[in-house]
């Protein structure tokens, strides 16, 4: 849930993290003892899956047998499969619809609480659907969405518009997939957002008001740079995310209609377990891997998400 | 920014709430409280109608001709012609494993998960020893690692030690500790004051018993806030449960429902019974919310510094 929060807090932990203790022995006895368990777990269930994983990327492996060594051959497959581009196509227009819908409702939103609505209860109420199930999600909206009898095809219907196979038709399996992720996310982004609000002193408004700033002024010059740090963590936190779609298309469309939303998480778990090949899966896997690496770097440096220019 | 109006103009206490330039504001914010909260409404409308009445009309606003057959069916309550008379599949679905499932796999992994990761916490907060900060890295670093990467190795591990379909192989992984609540916990500890700390070890405690009887009982707050947040997280868990839990007796709810979505009549999908289940799946978690709402939308916006 909140897992990612870290990617801000962390040049701030390292910062204050340091140099607080002036003992004159080291504790790493028992520093080993407090920290054993958590590093059992650190390395048996990801170090070492990682490794493993970016082994088996190189190897052929049908879960019966072992692991055969084929060196790049997965890799070369994968740039020569179609459904692999296909994938990351789908994955991407998913991905850049989720960045669009969900930041733009998502400011619009915590600037609407910031002004007339500070409440905690209303925040509860926005943040209602972050705390469902992508399962849940889904389904609600699954049978919300339905062709015949889903009450937004007859609110369509009563406006004299025709009806929208929105799960399934293939041009709109995607939007529908990303609508009902900013369903689910776009409360909790507001608060992200809204306590970013929050951190920006009112005296810089009144001075700028002072100076005869507009408030449209104000929003572009002074609210939209102030909040650079937040907006960087809810991008990564989007598009990280959204990377990483499955629950939601594995219980509504399964990937269809034909290709439609076989978006690469999907594919790869197909591929690893529908399907029985884990060399080929797990090469799949270091391609996303890899894109949201880069993401999450390329977001840091130019958004310099870390740094706050209110510090 | 309503403030700074308020000041310029010079009118310091301006009521807030009939203003005519708020009412854009306010329909606008109560058009997004419709759309995130109605939909749950719908879902308990749908549940408590039949689906022969919820075809007939489909835009009523109350329930279609009110019943629970659809809860009965859920908890495999109806016998297979009942429940095929009334829109079922009729296959045998028990959501009362499901729920004791879940609430085992969640209760466990937190209880776990919160333990371990606070012990961790103290060692790089009040421990000092060579290498601190880069372990505490190394941890953080792991965030970056998308679950399904791990997910595949973690699987076959899992099925090599013979813990497929078992509870214990479906804790496993979340046992020891969450990067977040590391993360988590050594803020709180950071921020606390360690004079009570430092007494006690001038008094010749050791760390163990200052961590147990004094730096445990103080956070209980933060504890409890991301105990909360851990739990939420892994009772909406699908990936994992869904690749090594698939028989009946291990399968947890969101992997439940999924299945019982599949079983559901194409032509004429079960929507009383789907949703009924759905609403069961969602309750523990509203429960939750209603109670403790407060403090978890407050911990929205944490970044360590609050």
């Amino acid at each position: 849930m909140a897992t990612t929060t870290i990617v801000v807090g962390r040049a701030r932990a390292h910062r204050d993290g340091g140099a607080r203790l002036r003992r004159d022995r080291s504790d790493f006895k028992v520093a080993l003892f407090f920290i054993a368990p958590a590093f059992v777990g650190l390395i048996a269930f990801y170090v070492f899956p990682t490794l493993r994983g970016l082994y088996l990327s190189f190897t052929e492996y049908s879960i019966l047998g072992s692991p055969e060594w084929v060196g790049t051959d997965n890799y070369e497959r994968l740039f020569a499969d179609p459904l692999f581009w296909n994938a990351l196509v789908v994955t991407l227009q998913y991905v850049f619809i989720n960045i669009v819908l969900q930041t733009t409702l998502a400011l619009g939103l915590a600037l609407l609480m910031h002004r007339v609505a500070r409440s905690t209860f209303i925040r509860g109420m926005l943040l209602m659907p972050y705390l469902m199930a992508n399962v849940i999600a889904a389904l609600l909206w699954f049978w919300m969405l339905d062709y015949n009898i889903g009450i937004v095809n007859q609110i369509i219907d009563w406006l004299g518009m025709p009806r929208v196979a929105f799960f399934g038709s293939q041009e709109w399996a995607i939007p529908t997939q990303a609508v009902i992720n900013t369903w689910r996310h776009m409360g909790y982004v507001a608060l992200l957002i809204f306590a970013g609000l929050q951190s920006i002193p009112n005296t810089v408004y009144e001075a700028a008001s002072l100076d005869g700033a507009n408030p449209f002024q104000q929003f572009s010059r002074i609210t939209l740079p102030l909040l650079r740090p937040v907006l960087a963590l809810v991008l990564i936190l989007t598009m990280t995310g959204s990377f990483q779609v499955f629950d939601t298309v594995a219980v509504t469309t399964q990937g269809g209609p034909v290709n439609a939303s076989r978006v690469l998480q999907y594919y790869i778990w197909q591929k690893a377990f529908a399907e029985q090949e884990f060399g080929y899966g797990s090469a799949i896997a270091v391609i996303l891997f890899l894109i949201l690496a880069a993401v999450a770097f390329i977001q840091m440096r130019v958004l310099r998400g870390n740094e706050s220019d209110l510090a | 920014m309503s403030e700074t109006r308020a000041l310029v103009t010079g009118s310091r206490r301006r009521p807030r709430r009939f203003s005519p330039r708020q009412i854009v504001p306010w329909t606008l914010l109560v058009l997004a409280i419709a759309v995130s909260v109605l939909p749950f409404y719908w879902v308990l409308r749908t549940a408590l109608s039949t689906n022969g009445a919820l075809a007939a009309n489909s835009a009523s606003l109350l329930p279609a001709d009110v019943n629970i057959g659809s809860f009965l069916r859920v908890f495999g309550l109806q016998s297979p012609a009942e429940a095929l008379a009334e829109g079922g599949s009729g296959a045998s679905i028990n959501f009362w494993i499901y729920l004791r499932n879940s609430a085992i796999f969640a209760t466990v992994t937190t209880a776990s998960a919160v333990f371990f990761s606070s012990m961790a916490a103290y060692a790089f907060s009040r421990l000092r020893w060579r290498g601190r900060d880069k372990v505490f890295g190394l941890f953080l670093a792991t965030v970056l690692v998308p679950p399904i990467f791990t997910a595949l190795p973690n699987f076959l591990l899992v099925r090599n030690l013979g813990l497929l379909n078992t509870m214990t192989g479906l804790v496993l992984p979340f046992l020891f500790m969450t990067p977040f609540a590391i993360f988590f916990m050594r803020q709180f500890f950071l921020s606390m004051s360690r004079e009570v700390e430092e007494a006690a070890m001038l008094d010749g405690a050791r760390h163990w018993r200052i961590f147990f009887q004094i730096v445990l009982p103080n956070a209980a707050a933060p504890l409890a806030t991301l105990a909360l947040l851990t739990f939420m997280t892994q009772w909406n868990e699908y990936f994992w449960p869904l690749l090594v839990a698939s028989d009946d007796s291990t399968r947890v709810l969101t992997v439940g429902l999924g299945v019982f979505k599949s079983q559901s009549p194409q032509g004429a999908p079960d929507w009383s019974g789907l949703m009924a289940a759905t609403l069961v799946s969602a309750l523990p978690v509203l429960i939750l919310f209603a109670i403790f709402g407060k403090r978890i939308v407050n911990s929205i916006g944490f970044n360590g510094t609050k």
